[in-house]
């Protein structure tokens, strides 16, 4: 976990995924500095989750190498190893809480398995992160069904962040919240990255997360990364999806607004 | 952990007395990584930290840090200050400041502790809970066989509101597939009944009477009720928890959102398939019983299949069929209500799924069982 070396947090070289005939990632390559906050952008059904759950080892590539924190994902990779844990966090798009533990369990549940801490310490860390990101002690003891959706990613974003992992995957963080609960929670990433120096991988089709959390935003099209860069440099950009995303009415209305 | 060539070094606190103040060093990775050695480590300190009168915690070598870290470091000073003292904390680098500031901000309300039961207390208010849920049992079941007379008087009123489609294929999975396992279980049932009969009759020269004990007994009794307890472990599990994931997805919610009644689209279907497919499978596997009992009645007793037959004809009437088989229909429903309202009692978990599946099989196989006693007594008054 902290062995690594180099510039890279990940390196995506060459890679192919497919489903049966079906090519979802074709050839593609994308490289992600340490300690910055890049988000992914793509067209719904487009590959973005595939991406990123290959990435972590979900999904198996046809070919290509990646590479996480200097150690290669792979069919060989055994995603089950111990120390794979403490290397990432990743908050799912459904929050994916352990559904018959309380929020504290299901913060508490990575460190339990990990490492070797008295019950005392073990309930102050998980309470320390809870209101980390924003959540009360008391919220501690509810149950994911009794959770809101806002605090449902709140506590699904504690647990990825138990074992203080160098690298966060975010898919959708914001999907499904009001604005001023996105809002809050893109300045809760932005705080947590800095305090932690996180590096943040962001699968997001929110336009004002993009704008005001992301150092770099990656657009995924056709199976391959088409632009990548500062959110400023891809509204410049000419390829015609890009131009459609970042140039469509509800974007020059988002823009308009800012401006 | 942020910095780029981090490498991971053991981690030490030390701690001198200074003049009046304890001098604290932490050194080395304070990371999750070392986490027990970390906990011991402060723990050590204790003792010295409640005899010193103000520390002076110096950060300048540590290598590494993260929330456990901090953690740990912000619990000493903080209870060093609880006790009135000074604590003085040096020497933060300057990519760990932020880190620190946000741990200060923790945990800073103590928690509020839950006063203990008195476990005689505890005792008797559970066993006041479950009468109360067991009433709660009855009325759902009530309920739900009311709701489930409305559809149907709705259907007989609208016969086109019939799920057919719906209707075949759960016939064609709890009836159809079900055919398999239950000929193979209700074979072996009148196998081994025959033999043990064979068995134990022989002994005084009653051998021929097992067929009337493997036909009586097999087409009253047997047949249905461990067709009844198979189909309800069977579909009566799968319908709990197909009902109850729906639940849980708010798949039932939407579909009464649409002015559907999910009695009649998802409940009627799957008990009236029930209440069809429980008869044949008794039938079929009455049959197969006495099969079983045939074939070992003529390997093992040594009775050919046409004395068989011919003793059979004369120990069994159609009464004995017709007081088996009027009995499924109504276990039928029996598990089919049991299973659709258990279903729709799951809550949010997936443990709360777990739970009901297994109450909606216990139930359904206790009051199918109950269901049987009371035929019987009600059949031997009528002279049946």
């Amino acid at each position: 976990m902290r062995e690594t070396k180099g510039p890279f947090a990940i390196r995506v070289r060459d890679l192919v995924v497919g489903f049966g005939p079906h090519v979802v990632i074709d050839h593609l390559a994308l490289d992600v500095r340490r300690g910055e906050i890049i988000g992914l952008v793509g067209a719904s059904g487009g590959g973005k989750s595939v991406l990123m759950r290959t990435i972590i080892g979900l999904i198996p590539q046809r070919s290509g190498e990646i590479e996480v924190m200097g150690s290669a994902i792979g069919p060989e990779h055994d995603r089950t190893a111990r120390g794979a844990a403490g290397r990432w966090g990743i908050l799912f798009q459904q929050g994916a809480l352990f559904s018959s533990l309380t929020a504290r369990q299901n913060v508490q549940f990575p460190l339990r398995e990990n490492l070797v801490l008295s019950d005392a310490l073990m309930d102050e860390i998980a309470t320390a992160k809870l209101e980390m990101v924003g959540l009360k002690a008391e919220d501690g003891d509810k149950f994911p069904s009794e959770l809101s959706g806002g605090m449902t990613k709140r506590v699904a974003l504690a647990r990825a962040l138990a074992l203080d992992p160098a690298i966060v995957f975010l898919d959708e963080p914001t999907s499904g919240l009001d604005p001023i609960a996105a809002g809050d929670f893109d300045a809760l990433i932005e705080t947590l990255h800095r305090t932690l120096g996180l590096t943040v991988f962001m699968v997001t089709h929110d336009l004002a997360s993009l704008n005001t959390v992301c150092d770099r935003v990656a657009a995924l099209a056709d199976g391959k990364i088409v632009a990548i860069g500062p959110m400023r440099e891809l509204l410049q950009f000419e390829h015609p999806w890009v131009r459609a995303y970042f140039h469509g009415k509800r974007s020059q209305m988002l823009q308009h607004k800012a401006s | 952990m942020s910095s780029e060539f981090v490498v991971t070094t053991t981690p030490d606190l030390t701690a001198e007395l200074a003049g009046d103040a304890l001098d604290l060093r932490p050194r080395g990775s304070w990371v999750a990584a070392n986490a027990a050695t970390l906990e011991g480590l402060c723990n050590n300190v204790v003792p010295q930290l409640d005899r010193s009168d103000a520390i002076k915690m110096n950060m300048a070598e540590v290598h590494e840090l993260d929330t456990l870290g901090a953690w740990l470091l912000e619990k000493i000073s903080r209870r060093v200050t609880a006790a009135g003292h000074r604590a003085d904390v040096l020497g933060i680098a300057e990519n760990y400041a932020g880190l620190i500031e946000e741990v200060r901000q923790v945990n800073r309300r103590t928690a509020v502790a839950i006063p203990a039961r008195n476990p005689l207390l505890a005792k008797v208010s559970d066993i006041g809970r479950s009468t109360i849920g067991a009433s709660e049992d009855l009325s759902a079941f009530l309920q739900m066989l009311g709701s489930l007379c409305l559809a149907i008087v709705g259907v007989l009123r609208r016969p086109k509101s019939l799920r057919l489609t719906s209707l075949t294929y759960q016939l064609y999975r709890v009836g159809w597939q079900a055919i398999p396992i239950v000929v193979l279980i209700t074979f072996l049932i009148g196998a081994i009944i025959a033999q043990q009969g064979i068995f134990h009759f022989r002994k005084f020269g009653a051998d021929s009477y097992v067929v009337d004990m493997v036909g009586i007994l097999v087409l009253r009794e047997l047949g249905v009720l461990i067709v009844a307890i198979m189909v309800a472990g069977r579909s009566g599990s799968a319908y709990t928890a197909e009902l109850g994931s729906m639940k849980m997805r708010e798949e039932i919610d939407a579909l009464s959102t649409m002015g559907l009644d999910p009695v009649e689209v998802l409940m009627l279907p799957r008990i009236v398939a029930l209440i069809c497919a429980l008869p044949i499978l008794s039938f079929i596997g009455s049959m197969a019983a006495l099969y079983g009992g045939c074939l070992v009645a003529w390997f093992y007793g040594g009775m050919g299949p046409a004395i068989f037959i011919a003793r059979l004809h004369d120990a069994i009437s159609v009464t004995h069929f017709e007081v088996g088989i009027i009995k499924a229909p109504f276990m039928a429903l029996v598990i089919g209500i049991i299973a659709c309202s258990e279903g729709l009692r799951v809550k949010g978990s997936a443990e709360s799924l777990g739970q009901h599946t297994t109450t909606s099989v216990v139930k359904s196989i206790f009051l199918v069982i109950v269901l049987d006693g009371f035929f019987a007594v009600f059949f031997a008054s009528i002279g049946m």
